[in-house]
Order: C-alpha cells, then structure tokens, then sequence
C-alpha cells in the first residue's frame, strides 16, 4: 500500500492544498477540534473527532438559496448558484464518512437538491481510519468499521505512516495527484494497528448496543411507548443534539431583507424547537415530549422505514458528549427496548 | 446548473374575488401568459413574497383550465394578511405542483362521488369537482354538500348558484351553522346534515374542512355504513421545501408535502395521531 512518513505529512497537505482547497480538523483549541481550510503549517488534530461534524460541507449552516430584486409590483428572481470549486476534505472519520451517505438519501433523491449536489460532486472525502475509539463511540451498532472507514479515499496511521487506499474514482484521482510523495510500504505494523483497535472496540461501554429491536416495523409500537414522558421530561429543547448530529438534516428557509433587496436563506433548524412546526392554525407537536419523540422516531423508525432499514444515526457519540441534560439515543434506545 | 425546485418562478395577480370577509381568491398567470405549471386536483403551490414569507396552497383551479391557476386564501397569518392587501398586477413567486393528487384517473374514474366541505375546505376539492364536471362521462353520481358558519363564509358562492346548481348533472346540499336572514336552505353543522341526508354507501367520499368537523365527518360516514378505503381527505402541516427533505410536515414515516397532502382514512389510520 502507498504511504507517507508522518513527518512529511505538511509536504502532503501543501501539495494538495496547491491544486484545490483542503480541510483538515485541527485544534481550535486544547480539546477541541474543528475543520479548517488549511494554510502552511496547520497541523492535524490528534483529537480522536471534530466537536462540530463533518456536514457542514455539503450541507452548510446556512446558504444563500436566492436573491430577489423588488420593483414597484414587479419581482426579479436571481439564481446565484455558481459551479463549485474543488475541494478536499481530509482525515474524515468512518462515522462522518456514512453519515455522507445517510445524506445522499435526502437531498440526492428526486428532486435533486442542486446546492448540495454541486458540492458533493467537487469535494473529495478523504477518511482517517480510527485506532482510539472513545467511550461515547457506536458506530459498530450500525455496521460501520471505523478501522476501514467509506470515503472516496481511506488512510490508515500505523503510528510511524500514513498509507492510502482508494475507494472511488475520485479518490483514486486524489493519491494519484500525491503519487510523487507516496511510497510502497509494509502493512505489517498497521494489521496489527487494526486488530488492537478492534479488541478496544469489543470493549467498549456501547459494544453491545444493537439495533435489532429498532426499524421501520416498529412505528406504532414505539410512538406510542409510556417512556417518552420520562425521557423527554428534562429536554430543554435546545437543539444541540441537532445542530452537532452529523445525519439531522431539517432546514427552515427564510428572507432577509438587506437593504439592496431580499436574500433567501436555508439555515439548519431542529425539530426539537416550540415553533418548528407551528402554523397559523395551530401546532401538531404541542409540547416536547412531541418533538422529542419525533427526533428519535426519525433516527430510529421512520428513517429506516423509508430507506430500506438503514437507520438515521452513525454512532459518532457527539450527542452523547453534548447534551447539557446527558440525554441521547443510546439511553432512549434502552429504554424502549425494556418492555 | 439544473433548475432547482427550490428556487422559485414568477407568478403575476390578474384578479382578486374577495369571497367572503376572510377569504378572497387569486388567480395567477405567467409573465408571458398562460399557467405557470400543470397539477392535478389535489395539488399544492408554494406562494411567496419574497421578505413577507413562503407557504403552500393548495390549487384551486381545476387543471381543465388551461389559462390560469387560481387559489382561494384565508386571511390568517404573515405572508395571507399580505397577499390579501396586495392589487392587481402584482407579482409573487410560486413553485410546484407539489404533493400526490385526488386519484381522479385512477380509483376515483367510474365511481359515485360525494364531496363533503366545510368553510375554506371547499378550496382543494373545487379543482376535483370542476375537473370531473369537465370530464363528466368519466364518473357516477356527484354530489356536494356543503356548509359554512354562514351563507357569507360560502367560498365561491356565486359559482356554486350559478354554474354548479345549474348543472343539472350534480347535485349540491348546502348548509350554514345558523339561521340568518336571507337564508331559505338548510342550517345546521356539516356532519349532521351528512346523517340526515344519508347518501348511499356505494360512494366514495371526498372530505375536507376543519380537523374537527372532519372528524365528526368521518364518524357519520361510518354510521351509515361507510368504510375508511372509500374516504379520502387532504391533509395540512407546516412545510417549507415541499419534497420531504426541510423535515417537518410528516405523520410518521410519511410527508404530507410529498406523499400526500392527499390520503384515504385507512392509510391515515395506520399512521400515528399526530396532525
């Protein structure tokens, strides 16, 4: 397999990021990382994941949707979308990686949503194999293997190098652009990099956690569960679970008027907000068990059932480490399974 | 780049009926004439002024018409209590059609069919109603009945006296809640009068209206004998994309924007109580 000695690992970046832009999570400060377009010098975080996830790149915050111009009783509707430059994303993890894919189901299904589309075909995933995994990590309860991570292409850290491997045409593209910096190398070191990373991973607190009592046969069963007066009692509604969720993709479109004429924006909103779906007429989702109820429905039930049994959820844990009441789906999980 | 559902067309006002004291109905052309796009009966819009607001609607007009779109609106919010101050020749946005359809070329052709509305819910069952007026051969029996808190809350008023009673091809029952001068039909509310008319069960139902008065509704039909697979209603939640991606107009695992707005009560029933 190709590889690259750590220790040349800024010569690497600086060549990729010559020929198009290049992110790489980095430390925005002790403990917490983040993606950043990278500049000379910039190193990888030795964080074992970013506090924000991935999604961001293809699903931004908040994106400019149109513009309008108002004159008199006319309208001017400006398309400002623009062809988007190429991009890679490094050291992305297996999680992140499927959440990708997750994604893909929604804005990538009939119609084709044309803004994340645009960025989904210029950007290059580049995964990070884990050799780590925290105590908040479950990836493995969704089929995920974080030592052999999706993405257009797969690195793997054997501690000394980083080896590559491609995954997709794309990726293949992207190690044959560094081809004059790799060299062959040995995997030895890294298999057994792999088997220790998989013993740590039998070991953790949520190995066991599965998802055989969940999917989209459950759907009347569960929404109608006595537990979720319990589990949602302290939910403070404040959609961080949302906003860190790597698969949460609801979006709220609105204007904003500049001055110089109307911007319309699509920025993420969460489910678990009082007037998410609240009309002139009244609200479906009255109080927050309602919303609480409609998050892990989704990621659990309804997803599934419209997606051929894939679950919503990529076990990346950051609503585990995020919650300011230390609710999550691993302990509703557990919950509605007790019967 | 490709068009993108999301961003949106021009839509010009070339008339405002106000139909009753909160209800007024527009029609829509394209800038250059002629609809902006074909629907089916049944289906939705999105309507927008840009910086007011963006929400969807169903079409009134029956996509016989060839010329225009119309949609009768309900002075209730932001972007309504906007559209219902605006003139003539002002412009908006629209985007769609939106949303499945009444199966009026699928289950519905052939059938004995009774329409069942209450107030604005009179809205997306006229596209049905005109659409089978035009391709009358196509279908049984038709009857609507219809009621409203009062005779001037009937939507399309003029067009039910003067074009539907006349047809003698389709029979309409109208009610209001109470009596009024100048009022010589039947009063009382919409589920009750279903009961005391007792249409034969061998129709199939098209109902919509308040959520209450649906449900009322429904349980007369079955009363009499009818099943949830004959009755069909159209459902409402808050949208903001229109094909099931923003996230929030489902029941269940279905969206409303995108699987229905339309559902049969059986379909409904296998969903959780949440709308």
């Amino acid at each position: 397999m190709l590889k690259i000695s750590k220790s040349r690992l800024g010569e690497l970046f600086d060549a990729v990021a010559a020929k198009q832009t290049l992110y790489i999570p980095t430390d925005r400060e002790p403990g917490a990382a983040e993606y950043k377009k990278y500049e000379s010098g910039m190193e990888l975080t030795k964080e074992l994941n970013t506090v924000r996830s991935a999604k961001d790149f293809f699903f931004p915050q908040t994106e400019n949707l149109a513009d309008f111009r108002i004159d008199g009783k006319n309208i001017e509707v400006r398309d400002i979308r623009e062809e988007c430059g190429d991009f890679v994303v490094f050291g992305v993890r297996a999680c992140d990686a499927r959440s990708f894919t997750i994604l893909d189901k929604v804005f990538l299904c009939e119609p084709v949503d044309s803004f994340y589309k645009n960025r989904r075909d210029h950007g290059t995933v580049v995964t990070m194999a884990c050799s780590r995994p925290a105590e908040t990590c479950f990836c493995q309860t969704f089929g995920i293997d974080p030592t052999s991570p999706e993405g257009d292409a797969a690195c793997f850290d054997d501690g000394e190098s980083i080896f590559f491997k491609a995954n997709t045409e794309k990726g293949q593209a992207f190690i044959d652009s560094i081809a004059s910096l790799l060299e062959e190398g040995d995997t030895a070191k890294l298999d057994e990099v792999n088997a220790k990373t998989k013993e740590i991973m039998a070991k953790l607190p949520l190995a066991k956690l599965s998802t055989g009592n969940f999917g989209g046969d459950k759907l009347n069963e569960y929404f109608n569960s006595d537990k979720w007066a319990e589990l949602s009692e302290a939910c403070l509604g404040c959609g961080t679970c949302t906003f860190v969720c790597p698969t949460c993709q609801c979006y709220d479109i609105r204007d904003f008027n500049t001055g110089h004429g109307i911007k319309r924006f699509r920025c993420w909103d969460s489910c678990m907000y009082s007037d998410f779906t609240k009309m002139a007429h009244g609200n479906p989702r009255l109080t927050q068990l309602e919303r609480f109820r409609q998050r892990f429905m989704h990621k659990l039930v309804y997803f599934p059932a419209n997606n051929n049994g894939e679950f919503g959820c990529v076990g990346c844990g950051r609503c585990l480490a995020k919650c300011p009441i230390s609710m999550n789906i691993v302990k509703v999980m557990k919950a509605l399974e007790e019967k | 780049m490709n068009n993108d559902t999301l961003i949106p067309k021009i839509g010009v006002v070339t008339d405002i009926r106000q139909d009753t004291p909160d209800v007024k109905t527009f029609r829509v052309v394209a800038p250059e004439g002629g609809k902006v796009f074909e629907h089916m009966p049944g289906q939705c819009a999105m309507l927008s002024m840009p910086g007011v607001g963006e929400a969807m609607f169903s079409i009134t007009s029956s996509p016989t018409n060839k010329e225009f779109m119309e949609f009768s609106i309900k002075k209730c919010g932001c972007l309504t209590e906007w559209l219902h101050a605006m003139e003539v020749g002002q412009q908006i946005t629209i985007r769609g059609p939106y949303g499945n359809a009444f199966p009026v070329e699928g289950d519905l052709k052939g059938k004995d069919l009774l329409f069942i509305a209450g107030g604005i819910g009179l809205a997306p069952l006229r596209s049905v109603i005109n659409y089978v007026r035009d391709n009358r051969a196509n279908y049984g029996d038709v009857q609507v009945i219809y009621g409203s808190r009062s005779k001037d809350d009937l939507v399309d008023y003029k067009e039910i006296i003067d074009e539907w009673m006349a047809d003698p091809n389709i029979r309409v029952d109208l009610t209001i809640d109470n009596p009024q001068e100048g009022w010589d039909g039947h009063v009382g509310f919409v589920p009750n009068y279903v009961k005391e008319l007792a249409p034969s069960t061998s129709k199939t139902v098209l109902v919509c209206g308040p959520p209450i008065m649906i449900k009322f509704t429904l349980a007369g039909l079955k009363e009499l004998g009818f099943t949830e697979t004959q009755v069909y209603t159209t459902m409402e939640l808050r949208m903001k994309c229109g094909v099931g991606k923003c996230g929030r107009c489902n029941i269940g695992n279905k969206y409303v924007c995108k699987d229905g707005p339309v559902f049969r009560f059986d379909q409904l029933g296998e969903l959780p109580d949440e709308y």
